[in-house]
């Protein structure tokens, strides 16, 4: 397994994705080159069609790339098959999603603890005081026996933030974690995302089509027709 | 959450649960279909064991003859067609009945056999005058091959000297009860005088008019067949090789084996084709219920796409999101079967009741087998798992790019 201290969380050289075969091949993304260090809280911008979430997929392991090389931790996943791309995505990354993606069938508490139950196969007492501690720390010790449903899209959305801090990824990708919430809860959701980076040193990587909330990331890469057009730091929080 | 379950069965047990009414409709629809398969299967096997019990009850699993005589030309002129003449079959004694009874008795599968010197005769009281046939019996033994004892209405089984057992039809035909006198005359005009001991009732009409039971020796002294028998009965512990072991023996001692299975072949074709029918019916049912389980599964996967997306996200491997979807096809089989054992059991329970002789006895017993019930529960599992084979590949083969997207 690689060091993730000396190592980049993320690293991507030549990423390319096209879709269909032969005279209908389409190329979405025409050589991504990315670097994402450990700690950084980095907002991915873009229009519509630019290729965003098809690069979030990529990243995510959820699909792969036409061509280049994705490494998670330094580790190399080219080689890697079906198994392995889902024992590392489970392991190295958590994704927050526009729509929550609760479970309904579970409780708060279950939902939170859900990618250690998917990894040990077995729930056990440790798994379910970590989902407890983590719902505490997202503010949510009151909620942990409701069902999914019965959580305001605020609330539901922290406990995803829960959940994605489970396995205690490297790698968090956001895909417009605030999309779907009114201003004050998507405030609070990007305060407690902003809190979570710096007290556990994760590194997020948020979509978001809202320049605002991208403006309080410390790096803004922005995409445009499937090539990354412009990569600020904002802050001077890390080295270049 | 329980901490033995796997992640697989809690899943599978959640997303049941929150279905609700789903789960339930096809738990019913289930139970109707394995109801309705044991409920016919007890019914059927309750049948069929009682109608070869009571065609059982008057005749021997097998029975042994002499072998048939047969008329040999003595050396054929050539030249000259021969017209041979089917020889009359005269009573005659098995040879070395003793030897043979003794070597059946080494063979596996035999329950009793009872040597038997049988024939016609006649029986005469007063003025009546019947047609019967004469049956010499050593009672202990006979009694094991068809439950005589048991069907005594009156007296009892006793055919010591001069005493006689007879159906309840000739003693009605001969106006005849326990303690009178019947002559019986044979062919041969031998003739013996015996005292009627007992009245039986085998059931069945015929025999109940014909049959008249005596001892062994009498029998022999009026039919001319001193020390001899004329057939063997034979009973099994297990009648559906009586057809083997005929042969086997047949094939040894070079007597005619006849089983009842031969002797009713009619009703043994009846039987079979019932049980065929009966289990195109069942494979049919199985099949409907299978489909129902599939359907309900398919919609199922669809509904969840996006919870399945974000497990398989979340790490969760194909084969995990695989068994989540067998599972709940078995466990939608195996509740479904003890649901369906249950509504089976009332419904037997309300045959039972309804079910009845003019005398208010049932009118056959017919049982739940645990086993059937255990089979039911174990193949209504197993459907299940194979009805949610193809909803749940599509599951696990869901892309979770397109499932988180819906």
């Amino acid at each position: 397994m690689a060091d993730p201290v000396t190592h980049p969380v993320l690293q991507l050289s030549g990423i390319r994705k096209s879709y269909g075969s032969g005279e209908t091949e389409t190329e979405i993304l025409h050589g991504i080159d990315l670097r994402l260090e450990r700690g950084e809280f980095a907002a991915l911008i873009g229009p519509s069609g630019s290729g965003k979430s098809t690069l979030l997929n990529l990243i995510g392991l959820l699909d792969r790339p036409s061509g280049g090389q994705l490494f998670i931790d330094g580790q190399e996943t080219g080689q890697l098959d079906d198994t392995g791309l889902t024992r590392l995505r489970g392991q190295r990354i958590g994704f927050v999603f526009q729509h929550h993606h609760l479970i309904p069938a579970f409780t708060a508490l279950e939902n939170v603890a859900m990618p250690l139950l998917v990894a040990r196969g077995r729930p056990d007492a440790d798994m379910f005081a970590q989902a407890g501690r983590l719902l505490d720390q997202v503010g949510l010790a009151e909620r942990k026996q409701n069902l999914a449903n019965q959580l305001s899209g605020g609330q539901q959305q922290r406990v995803a933030i829960a959940r994605a801090l489970a396995m205690s990824p490297s790698l968090v990708l956001a895909d417009e974690p605030t999309g779907n919430l009114d201003t004050h809860s998507a405030d609070d959701v990007f305060a407690l995302l902003r809190e979570v980076n710096t007290r556990l040193n994760t590194t997020f990587l948020i979509v978001t089509h809202d320049r605002r909330l991208a403006a309080r990331c410390d790096r803004i890469i922005e995409m445009v027709d499937g090539d990354i057009v412009a990569d600020d730091r904002v802050h001077d929080k890390l080295p270049a | 959450m329980k901490s033995w379950m796997p992640f697989e069965w809690i899943a599978a047990i959640r997303f049941l649960r929150e279905g609700r009414m789903q789960s339930l409709l096809i738990i019913v629809g289930v139970g109707v279909g394995v109801a309705v398969i044991v409920f016919m299967s007890a019914l059927l096997s309750g049948l069929q064991a009682n109608l070869v019990k009571r065609t059982l009850s008057s005749q021997a699993h097998i029975v042994l003859l002499p072998p048939e005589e047969i008329a040999r030309p003595q050396s054929p002129a050539a030249g000259i067609a021969l017209r041979l003449q089917k020889q009359a079959q005269r009573l005659r004694s098995i040879d070395q009945w003793q030897q043979i009874q003794a070597r059946l008795e080494g063979l596996p599968n035999i329950a009793a056999i009872s040597p038997m010197a049988s024939g016609p005769a006649f029986v005469v009281r007063g003025d009546a005058n019947k047609a019967i046939t004469l049956l010499g019996i050593d009672p202990v033994r006979y009694s094991g091959v068809i439950a005589l004892p048991e069907r005594m209405v009156a007296g009892q089984l006793r055919v010591g000297a001069g005493e006689a057992v007879i159906g309840i039809e000739l003693a009605k035909d001969l106006g005849a009860d326990i303690g009178d006198k019947i002559r019986v005359t044979t062919a041969g005009d031998a003739t013996e005088t015996f005292t009627v001991t007992g009245l039986f009732d085998l059931g069945n009409k015929g025999v109940n008019a014909r049959n008249v039971y005596v001892s062994l020796r009498s029998a022999q002294s009026l039919l001319d067949l001193v020390g001899g028998v004329s057939s063997i009965d034979i009973s099994l512990h297990d009648i559906d090789e009586a057809e083997r072991l005929a042969s086997k023996i047949a094939a040894e001692t070079g007597l005619t084996a006849d089983s009842w299975i031969k002797t009713n072949a009619q009703f043994v074709t009846a039987l079979t084709s019932q049980r065929v029918s009966s289990n195109v019916i069942r494979f049919f049912i199985g099949l409907s219920v299978a489909f129902g389980i599939a359907s309900v599964l398919v919609v199922s996967v669809i509904q969840r796409a996006r919870e399945i997306g974000i497990l398989r996200a979340m790490g969760a491997s194909q084969g995990q999101m695989l068994r989540i979807f067998l599972l709940q096809g078995g466990i939608v089989g195996f509740f479904g079967s003890l649901l369906g054992s249950g509504l089976a059991w009332t419904f037997l329970m309300l045959w039972r009741l309804m079910a009845r002789n003019p005398d208010g006895t049932p009118m056959f017993i017919i049982g739940v087998d645990p086993w059937l019930v255990a089979i039911a529960a174990g193949g209504a599992s197993l459907v299940g798992i194979l009805a949610a084979l193809l909803p749940a590949r599509r599951a696990a083969r869901l892309d979770p790019v397109v499932a988180i997207r819906g």
